[in-house]
């Protein structure tokens, strides 16, 4: 899994911020980075030459810390999601999850995570389900239960535990999957838009409730997402990235509090639509370049 | 559950009319058009009355003193051909499970392996029978002396492993990649993403496969007893009955209906099975 020789075109254009330490006001400095990742590039090879997905890319993420990833489709931000979960592995850079290469990382199972599908097995029960990461690595059958049942609980889904996945809702069927991420309690959540395809009141009432997860058990959470607003309000820092090839463009720090102190009525405050128009900005260059930003949400 | 068993027994009572309806109304030596036979002749030998066979059913096998009835004659033989494609299909699901599961493993395996399993149904059943009994009779290792019956069996699995490696290959590729992203990322290997995701995914797949594989096996069961010559099934029983057919026209029916009653025993033996694995044919979720 070493790093091949860096293999991205420097073909660096517009502001990129250089992914030193930044300044994010409630981050924890003294723990080991959940994620870092140095120079890193994914090329695809198709039959009409290679695809650049990721070129040169560096991000840290402290431990604790909310980062959001934003960006047109085609950015790389879910490819980036994937190397970080191992899922994928990187054609040249490198990068670690709490100071291991990403495939230490998932055999020790140091991170959950959750798609945009909630991919529930359908063949077991809600709890079953919650169960699955804890039984796959062995804990035992009372320990697990009593996780299932607090976890359920943490999402308000406590009354569903024997129902089947098909007959919950899809934003309940999301919050099973956050359960089920959260089940092990990884101090590294990786989240793939996993509100996508919710609509828009159920989405602000997870988005509240992951922000009081979050805030209950302290982790870092990398949260790809196709909505300005959702990264605002979630994240301590907003990482917008551009297309063709996928770059960090600019880090957009939210600072608006922690995330416990978080509440609906920010969703109306006039410094979260001031960083929401500062994301905006970034997305779509100051320079007035046009198109940068399609595919991006801007509700 | 009341209603179907109302269905199908309108179901057979309408065969039953229909039978008895033609034979009324058809000419004794069927309809012919220009030399040609266009509709079966409904004289008592070709189509004998079904409260004749049912009567011949009661009736004594032969007319040697101490004869069993027929019927019971036609259930021990019934008996025995379940038996047989019984073996035959869980031999048959058995080695098409391994098949498939070989072939969703290595990706080689399964273009090395999948013509041969499509061209394997291609050849004749009847020109394989006697293949596979001489081969079977030079097997003999310690006390174990290869029976004629296996032989069938062998044959009955032979057409019984095809739906099911086919329709367990599909099942087993079936999960969504985000079942298998999500079980790669807790680290798990082959095994307990095969155990705890492939295997329960591709029970929808693999029910009507085995449905499939059980009718194949009697078929089988019951084509192979005939082209080996294996006596004591109720293939063996129709053909023997068949030809004294002129002279006890409704005799060989009753070993028709046994294969019949063969048949639904297998159909009904996977409706339960079905019945076992519910909670797995769920349609999926998002």
């Amino acid at each position: 899994m070493s790093a091949t020789a860096p293999t991205s075109p420097s073909s660096r254009s517009g502001p990129v911020e250089p992914a030193g330490p930044p300044d994010s006001p409630d981050a924890t400095t003294t723990a080991a980075a959940a994620v870092e990742v140095r120079g890193v590039s994914r090329r695809f090879a198709s039959r009409s030459g290679d695809v650049v997905a990721l070129s040169d890319v560096d991000l840290t993420v402290r431990a604790g810390e909310f980062v959001s990833l934003i960006g047109p489709s085609g950015c790389g931000k879910s490819t980036l999601l994937r190397l970080i979960a191992d899922l994928d592995r990187p054609t040249g850079g490198e990068l670690t999850v709490f100071g291991r290469p990403p495939h230490v990382a998932r055999q020790n199972h140091d991170f959950g995570i959750a798609f945009q599908q909630a991919g529930l097995l359908p063949w077991r029960s809600v709890r079953a389900n919650v169960e699955l990461p804890l039984e796959l690595h062995g804990t035992g059958r009372a320990a697990r239960r009593a996780r299932a049942t607090e976890l359920l609980g943490l999402v308000g889904l406590a009354d569903f535990a024997d129902h089947r996945p098909d007959q919950l809702s899809g934003g309940m069927q999301q919050r099973v999957a956050i359960a089920r991420a959260l089940a092990e309690s990884p101090s590294l959540l990786l989240m793939d838009e996993p509100f996508g395809a919710l609509d828009e009141m159920t989405r602000e009432h997870v988005q509240t409730e992951l922000l009081r997860l979050r805030a209950e058990s302290g982790a870092a959470v990398v949260f790809v997402t196709h909505s300005i607003p959702e990264a605002v309000y979630l994240s301590d820092r907003v990482v917008v990235m551009s297309a063709r090839p996928g770059q960090v463009r600019e880090i957009v720090p939210v600072a608006l509090g922690s995330a416990g102190d978080r509440t609906d009525g920010l969703r109306e405050d006039d410094q979260f639509f001031d960083r929401v128009r500062a994301v905006r900005e970034a997305l779509h260059g100051t320079d007035g370049a046009t198109g940068v930003g399609r595919g991006v949400d801007q509700r | 559950m009341r209603r179907q068993v109302v269905t199908g027994a309108a179901g057979v009572l309408t065969l039953a009319v229909l039978w008895e309806g033609y034979k009324l109304l058809a000419p004794d030596d069927g309809v012919v058009v220009a030399g040609l036979t266009v509709l079966p002749r409904s004289n008592d030998v070709a189509m004998p009355h079904l409260w004749d066979m049912a009567a011949r059913a009661a009736a004594p096998v032969t007319s040697a003193p101490g004869a069993e009835p027929l019927w019971l004659a036609v259930g021990q033989a019934a008996a025995f051909t379940l038996g047989v494609a019984a073996v035959g299909w869980v031999v048959g699901v058995t080695v098409g499970l391994l098949t498939a599961t070989l072939m969703q493993r290595f990706r080689t395996a399964e273009s090395a392996l999948l013509p041969w399993v499509v061209l394997s149904q291609t050849v004749p059943l009847i020109a394989l029978a006697p293949l596979v009994r001489r081969w079977g009779s030079q097997l003999e290792i310690g006390a174990f002396a290869w029976q004629d019956w296996m032989s069938v069996a062998v044959i009955a699995s032979y057409l019984a492993f095809f739906p099911v490696s086919v329709g367990a290959l599909r099942g087993l590729s079936s999960p969504d990649a985000v079942h298998v992203d999500l079980l790669r990322s807790y680290g798990v290997g082959w095994w307990r993403t095969y155990s705890t995701l492939r295997l329960p995914a591709a029970v929808p797949h693999l029910l009507p496969a085995v449905r499939l594989a059980a009718a194949n096996a009697v078929v089988g069961a019951v084509v192979a007893e005939v082209s080996i010559g294996l006596r004591g099934g109720i293939g063996r029983m129709i053909v023997e009955f068949g030809a004294s057919a002129s002279a006890d026209p409704a005799k060989q029916w009753s070993p028709i209906a046994g294969a019949v009653v063969v048949g639904l025993v297998a159909a009904g033996a996977c409706v339960l099975l079905s019945r076992a694995l519910d909670r797995y044919r769920v349609s999926e979720v998002s």
